[in-house]
């Protein structure tokens, strides 16, 4: 894997060396749930990892966010290491994140006030940021009130109005519907073509991880889960989520990618029904 | 399928009615010579005391001295409650050397606790308040405590990545938590506010619901007694629904069941 290097000359927004992490679990007793890794994500590139359940993806998201220190080797962010929480970066969480005590508007707007803009100012820039997910109308509405669709706009909002340099997104469409997935996938590529930001993507479904990256990078089953392939996708752009399923170069990436899936998701499913390992 | 409100309501009302009528009866149920009215009294006569009580204007007095303990105890109460459940829930290490203390003393059936603060306060209204507060601290306390520990760790998570220094923390996130929990349990410390100040009146003052009630069984006036109580029940249920409207206003966020509308 240490052939991924970037492409542009400068440092990678993402860059991840030796980086493996083992977790306590009872007493003394330590899970390893990633051994050693190197990724790279370019800046300006979609990355999407797949990989069955429970095999580590949201544990290195984490590690490269700076919520989980690795156990060992090092995360650096635009070629400087990263110490505590990765300041450049904007999270999708794969659960309900937003504040159930704010309205839509006030979500968004609250990420400002880290950075210092005024409250009203806020308001007008999350006001904005509302509309560009197609959600202005739903503005005053508190997370209850709103679909799962909904909600992850608002999530999605709340992340991009920071103008992150760097998007990691855990299943941010996980919960939802095949037709709302894919209107959200759309909508996350047509802003990004717009502000390419660096994109680390986390996915179970490969359908999605293909029509959406320019690499997969499939992820073998855990204990000391590791890559077990890289895939380059180049599939044209833009592209339309529903439509570039039937393109014959989707069909063809989608059979490599899941012959090196396939072995991985049984041998996963195997371990939780206690068989290996 | 529900009953529909005209039916629950009109069976209420007879039940209501059924209940006055039985009480009218076994009142005059005669013994000897006199009537059980000593003991039950009779609804009629409690409606003219009611009625003279509020003509003659003194009830007012009383309730307005409940109504301030009540408040006081609550408020102190939860003021006291949310700050030490705050202070402890971000603090572990006092946390694990306050546990027992705070269960041994939330143990402690309060009322016991009543002649102590007298002895301390007089028999004034800060005896009553200092009875309240002990029951209302320790429902806030815990409830500000959980809400507080068990913010979810995906927001808590998500708090952090937006760069959210202690005190915005503090703002947007814990602070809305613990109130949530504060106002979850609004009828409860607010219920107890009142049993403070009642019970502490009835065990010894000069003013007072409570004290309204005592005297009246001191002189084995039955009549008294009954209209006390049926002053006390309304006063509750007025203080309760206000409550409910408050509530209403500050937990606007959270799911109710889903309002619909046509
Ligand atoms: N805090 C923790 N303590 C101990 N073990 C953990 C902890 N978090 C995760 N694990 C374990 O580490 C492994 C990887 O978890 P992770 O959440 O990264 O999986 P995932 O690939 O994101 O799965 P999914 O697709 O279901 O979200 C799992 O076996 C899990 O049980
Ligand atoms: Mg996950």
């Amino acid at each position: 894997m240490s052939s991924m290097t970037p492409e542009t000359g400068r440092a990678p927004a993402v860059s991840l060396r030796g980086v493996s992490i083992a977790y306590r679990v009872g007493d003394g007793a330590r899970y390893e749930a990633v051994r050693p890794v190197d990724l790279d994500v370019p800046d300006q590139s979609f990355v999407a990892i797949v990989g069955p359940t429970g095999c580590g993806k949201s544990t290195l998201l984490n590690a490269a966010a700076g919520l989980i220190a690795p156990s060992s080797g090092s995360v650096s962010i635009f070629g400087e290491p990263l110490a505590g929480v990765n300041r450049r970066a904007g999270y999708l969480f794969q659960l309900d994140a937003l504040m159930p005590w704010k309205t839509a508007i006030d979500n968004v707007a609250v990420a400002l006030e880290p950075m210092g803009v005024r409250r009203g100012e806020a308001r007008e820039r999350a006001h904005a940021m509302l509309k560009r997910v197609g959600l202005a109308s739903f503005a005053d509405r508190y997370p209850h009130m709103l679909s799962g669709g909904q909600k992850k706009r608002v999530a999605l909002a709340q992340t991009l109005i920071r103008d992150p340099k760097i998007l990691l997104m855990d299943e941010p469409f996980g919960p939802l519907d095949a037709q709302t997935r894919v209107i959200m996938g759309n909508l996350l590529l047509e802003l990004w073509a717009t502000d390419r930001k660096a994109v680390l993507f986390i996915t179970h479904d490969l359908d999605e991880a293909i029509a959406l990256a320019d690499r997969v990078i499939v992820m073998a089953a855990g204990p000391r889960s590791h890559f077990v392939g890289d895939f380059r996708i180049d599939l044209p752009r833009p592209r339309d989520i529903a439509e570039v399923r039937h393109d014959k170069r989707f069909f063809d990436l989608h059979r490599d990618i899941w012959a090196a899936l396939r072995d991985e998701v049984s041998r996963a499913y195997a371990q939780a029904d206690g068989v290996a390992a | 399928m529900k009953p529909s409100r005209a039916l629950v309501l009109a069976l209420q009302i007879l039940f209501g009615v059924a209940l006055l009528v039985a009480w009218h009866f076994a009142a005059n149920i005669r013994v000897g010579s006199a009537t059980l009215k000593f003991f039950l009294s009779a609804p009629l006569d409690v409606f003219w005391r009611v009625v003279k009580l509020f003509s003659e204007g003194e009830i007012w007095g009383h309730m307005w001295i409940t109504f301030q303990e009540t408040v006081y105890a609550f408020v102190l109460g939860s003021v006291a409650g949310v700050l030490c459940g705050f202070a402890l829930a971000r603090n572990p290490l006092a946390a694990a050397v306050a546990d027992p203390y705070l269960k041994a003393a939330n143990a402690l059936p309060r009322v016991v606790l009543a002649p102590i603060f007298m002895l301390w306060l007089g028999l004034g209204v800060w005896s009553k308040v200092a009875l309240g507060f002990s029951l209302v601290f320790f429902i806030v306390f815990f409830n500000v405590f959980q809400g507080v520990r068990e913010v979810p760790a995906t927001i808590l998570a998500n708090a952090r990545m937006l760069g959210f220094n202690e005190r915005q923390l503090f703002r947007h996130v814990y602070w809305p938590a613990a109130l949530t929990w504060m106002f979850s349990s609004l009828h409860t410390s607010v219920g107890f506010a009142l049993v403070g100040a009642v019970v502490g009146e009835y065990l010894g003052s000069a003013a007072g619901l409570g004290y309204l009630i005592h005297q009246a069984e001191g002189v084995l006036d039955t009549t008294g007694v009954f209209a006390g109580m049926a002053i006390l029940t309304a006063f509750v249920l007025i203080i309760d629904a206000l409550v409910t409207v408050i509530e209403r206003r500050l937990l606007v966020w959270q799911p109710q069941g889903a309002q619909t509308t046509t």
